[in-house]
């Protein structure tokens, strides 16, 4: 019934797979899915077959363009994206970490530059395992929890 | 031959190249030598101190009026409009920029002077960006460590003191990681040098060991880096139970090489003790004369394409 559910078809759109737990609600505010009036589905702490829990989204006539996919990398680096068009996927794809991110997270660093003056937050991935970022401006290096992203 | 540094900014010590840093130390030796009095007449430099500094401030100046440069500028943030008025950094750096041929700044804060040299197409160089970067004094110290030893490469370089928060010993530590020289890293562990830092050097395959005195390797030194240890980080109690380990006196030189040469970014305190100042050693009040060289070499590279050093 649980695996049922977790995969009932939508019958245009994308449903994001194999995010980790608790990153869902993160990913629903990021992309301001809140405000939409697309029907959305979201499964949380669903059980994986390794045991493991993770969260999963679909929303109707909705697709991500190759950016979008990569941000979505900032909060489930090994989530997959189905495109969905008359009830059958038709493209699968896993999400790339970018070699930067450009106006998507605030500077950790309160002393920066950045967060006084008309530029957009830069960071250059240093560590793909740990997810470790460097700041354009400050040329300081933060692993992915310290950061907050902008509204 | 054109100058790759031409019209280029100086912003972070890691944006340049071995071969960056070794035409920047040609040109220095070489203006010290040949003053160029008129290499930049006509040209109007900024000299914008958003924070206070003295040093930094009279050294560039000085730099710019050696090369018949003129400056203008302002000394304290807290006279300016973008203080008083709250306007941005980025307006701030279009208006100066555009009187100016180049633009040197200091700012109390991080990444200041790259988001300056995004709105503005003249060359600027950083003075200082909060505790980020202050790449001229990274170059007047490379400058000095090749005057004083006639290279760069292979050396043994001793950094004492508070090696944690000193961006001073971070910028040099990193450049210098680009001559395969050996670190021996001298602190208190509260002030040990940053782990970013050490896995850095561990990539580049550079060694480096860790030490609680400097008369555990000061004989086999060329050059010995001192900074401050700053009292406030410590009680009164474990202050001095400490600090004797990081405090260099001359009976400590007795067996050095004679190539050795004491620096120390200045302002020192007590962990020079004045005695060192007359022995053959002691080298940072040169050091920070080289300061004028190294910001004038700076300038003629990146005003103009086609300055030749005097090998």
């Amino acid at each position: 019934m649980q695996k049922k559910l977790q995969v009932e078809a939508i019958e245009q759109g994308s449903v994001i797979d194999h995010i980790p737990a608790q990153q869902g609600v993160k990913i629903l505010k990021f992309f301001k899915f809140t405000q939409t009036k697309e029907k959305i589905t979201i499964g949380l702490n669903l059980a994986t077959h390794n045991g493991e829990s993770k969260d999963l989204i679909k929303i109707e006539n909705t697709f991500f363009n190759d950016q979008q996919a990569n941000q979505l990398a900032l909060f489930a680096p090994n989530a997959t994206i189905n495109q969905i068009k008359d009830f059958k996927v038709v493209n699968k794809f896993q999400v790339q970490l970018p070699s930067s991110f450009i106006g998507v997270l605030a500077c950790p660093n309160s002393n920066c530059i950045s967060h006084n003056e008309p530029v957009q937050t830069r960071f250059y991935v240093l560590q793909k395992n740990t997810l470790k970022l460097k700041c354009h401006y400050c040329e300081k290096s933060f692993e992915r929890g310290t950061f907050d992203e902008l509204d | 031959m054109n100058n790759p540094l031409y019209q280029k900014n100086i912003i972070s010590i890691a944006d340049l190249s071995r071969s960056d840093l070794e035409l920047i130390l040609q040109t220095a030796h070489s203006l010290k030598q040949t003053p160029q009095p008129e290499l930049l007449k006509n040209k109007v430099i900024a000299s914008c101190f958003f924070e206070a500094s003295t040093r930094t401030r009279l050294s560039f100046e000085t730099a710019v009026q050696r090369l018949g440069g003129s400056v203008i500028g302002f000394d304290s943030g807290g006279n300016t409009s973008l203080a008083q008025k709250g306007e941005t950094l980025a307006d701030s750096v279009k208006i100066i920029a555009s009187y100016a041929d180049a633009f040197f700044m200091r700012h109390p804060q991080e990444g200041a002077a790259r988001l300056a040299s995004e709105f503005t197409s003249i060359p600027v160089i950083n003075g200082g960006d909060g505790s980020n970067q202050h790449p001229t004094q990274t170059l007047l110290d490379l400058f000095t460590i090749y005057e004083t030893q006639a290279t760069l490469d292979n050396l043994n370089i001793a950094f004492v003191g508070d090696l944690k928060y000193g961006r001073t010993v971070h910028s040099l530590a990193q450049a210098l990681s680009l001559f395969n020289c050996n670190f021996y890293f001298i602190s208190p562990e509260a002030l040990a040098m940053p782990d970013y830092i050490l896995e850095e050097l561990k990539e580049r395959n550079i060694n480096f060991s860790l030490h609680s005195s400097i008369e555990d390797v000061v004989d086999d030194l060329d050059i010995l880096y001192m900074t401050r240890v700053q009292k406030e980080r410590f009680d009164e109690t474990e202050y001095q139970h400490m600090k004797s380990a990081f405090l260099l006196n001359a009976d400590m030189l007795n067996n050095v090489r004679d190539n050795l040469k004491v620096l120390h970014p200045l302002p020192r305190i007590d962990e020079i003790n004045i005695d060192v100042d007359e022995t053959p050693y002691a080298y940072y009040f040169q050091q920070a004369q080289n300061g004028v060289f190294a910001r004038q070499a700076l300038l003629a590279l990146l005003l103009t394409n086609h300055f030749q050093a005097n090998a």
